[in-house]
């Protein structure tokens, strides 16, 4: 345990490292964002909507039994834009991304494709890895915000098309209440998530071991890894928050 | 100590009847020089003490049963591993102890065939080979197109550009890694198994390529490979690898004509010789009589 965290601390190193090479390769790093981030836009969208429709009827049916129904939208916007937004949006990118970053850099070890690169003086930290890395920590805090947009509304398509809750309440509770400090707590947590997620999904495939039960292992570690440390960095950042 | 012994002894050594030629014997410099070279990958021992030379502008084989570590030997001479005793010298230059920056620029000077290409999967036929180019070289686009058509036209697939990797051949795969590898002319090209899995068109299109690239571009090529026929169709001069040695070297009517049976054995594909068709295992007849386990099985 303690040596992985050793490993993956120092190959966190090594990708900073390739970071600053990378950046001068824009195109690359576009690429990885649209492959990150893009193409996770449909089911990120999609969750973001049905998660927003639960808290409707969930949240208008909690603060009903108070007489609250008009802090749906507070409250609702409240645990998107600190809690559910960035880690749900990071669990769904540990799912779709993240399996996508290491099975792909685990084919390329399994291929020698990797190898070929180093035969060519190429270094794959510079080309496959920090690429990839760079564009996944740019591409979270885009899908959080776009899963909060998605679910807020679904909350008021919901809380107010179908529980009755007033639209001008809805709206004007949640815009009296929000600060910018909620959301620059989702901000930086959803930069840590993608820190987390992106490096552990390409530090698995790239230590991936070349064969096909390798790839398939290293896809799964990426999903349990980044899944169990988004959770323990949430509860880190929430203590912090406070 | 150990090592001076072995160049005092490499260099002592005559001609013999298997043509056992040393360093000395070569008429072009070499390019390539391993001596004493022992290597271990966990508690196994790939190599014991190996020596061999490439001289400039040759074709060499390396030649040996599966497992030999053979391709091990070409990641000692492009430095992805490194010997535990013993020096692999390319192009001058001690592998082992090159700077990272000093090894990437070595490797510039080589060109590697992987045994499966190796292509990038997510460029097409057309920027695999102008992906070296693209990354150690400023050329404006125009006279970038021109160098990559002329490397493709070299292996007959200049048509081919457009294709991705995934809709090639093994055998058109193979060419395509072969312009890559030369597309930043280098002074070594390195194959590793360029012949594994292909059929014999695209075999035989290989083998010519190989030659023909070698004598127009002056190349010194190291063809790994367990194809007798195909490698030493075209081999100056060859090497054969077995229990982490050496066996024989010469050229491939000298391999041909070897008396040693494990030489013989190779060169001829016979499953009889020294080189064991079965892994070791307990005696077959005894495990067969061997009635207690359905003794066992019988019980209700």
């Amino acid at each position: 345990m303690l040596r992985k965290i050793g490993a993956v601390a120092l190959f966190l190193l090594q990708v900073l490292a390739a970071c600053g090479p990378a950046l001068r390769r824009p195109s690359l790093i576009v690429r990885q964002i649209y492959n990150s981030g893009a193409r996770s836009l449909i089911i990120i969208m999609l969750c973001g909507v049905v998660v927003g429709m639960i808290m409707g009827l969930a949240f208008s049916d909690m603060l009903s039994r108070f007489g609250s129904e008009s802090a749906l939208g507070v409250a609702a916007g409240l645990a998107l834009l600190k809690e559910l937004g960035p880690v749900l949006t990071a669990l769904l990118f540990a799912g779709r991304a993240g399996t996508s970053l290491a099975s792909e850099i685990g084919l390329m070890r399994a291929t020698d494709q990797l190898t070929a690169m180093q035969v060519m003086a190429v270094d794959p930290m510079r080309n496959v890895v920090a690429p990839r890395f760079i564009g996944g920590v740019i591409a979270m805090p885009l899908l959080v915000a776009i899963f909060n947009i998605m679910g807020i509304y679904g909350t008021q398509l919901i809380g107010v098309t179908v529980r009755g809750v007033d639209a001008g309440t809805f709206w004007s509770q949640m815009q009296n209440q929000l600060d910018f400090s909620d959301v620059g707590e989702g901000i930086i947590k959803s930069l840590v998530f993608g820190i987390v997620c992106t490096l552990m999904a390409v530090y698995e495939g790239y230590h991936a071991e070349p064969t096909a039960e390798g790839v398939g292992l290293a896809t799964t570690r990426t999903v349990i890894s980044s899944s169990v440390l988004v959770l323990v960095f949430d509860y880190i950042l929430t203590a912090a928050f406070l | 100590m150990r090592r001076s012994t072995r160049r005092s002894r490499a260099s002592t050594r005559r001609p013999g009847p298997d043509g056992d030629i040393t360093l000395s014997d070569m008429p072009n410099p070499a390019v390539v020089e391993v001596r004493g070279v022992n290597y271990s990958a966990g508690s196994r021992q790939i190599f014991n003490g190996v020596d061999l030379a490439v001289r400039h502008g040759s074709i060499t084989a390396v030649m040996g049963p599966s497992g030999t570590g053979k391709t091990t030997l070409l990641r000692l001479l492009t430095g992805q591993a490194f010997a535990s005793a013993g020096s692999v010298q390319v192009l001058g230059q001690d592998v082992a102890s090159l700077r990272r920056a000093e090894l990437f620029a070595l490797r510039k000077r080589m060109g590697m065939l992987f045994q499966n290409g190796a292509l990038l999967t997510d460029l097409n036929v057309f920027e695999n080979v102008a992906f070296p180019v693209r990354e150690h070289a400023r050329l404006p686009e125009p006279v970038l197109r021109r160098l990559v058509l002329m490397k493709l036209e070299a292996v007959g697939l200049r048509g081919a550009e457009q294709l991705m990797p995934q809709e090639l051949s093994g055998g058109m795969a193979r060419r395509v890694a072969l312009a890559r590898a030369i597309v930043m002319d280098p002074e070594v090209l390195i194959y590793d198994e360029p012949f594994v899995g292909l059929d014999p068109v695209s075999m035989g299109i290989i083998v010519r390529l190989i030659k023909r690239l070698n004598d127009a571009l002056g190349i010194t090529s190291i063809v790994v490979s367990h194809d007798v026929a195909e490698v030493g169709s075209i081999a100056d001069f060859s090497y054969l690898l077995a229990g982490g040695k050496v066996v024989a070297r010469g050229t491939t009517a000298e391999l041909q004509a070897s008396n040693d049976p494990s030489v013989r054995q190779f060169m001829q594909g016979t499953s009889d010789g020294p080189v064991s068709f079965h892994y070791p295992a307990a005696d077959y007849v005894g495990a067969l009589l061997d009635t207690s386990d359905l003794v066992k099985g019988a019980r209700p």
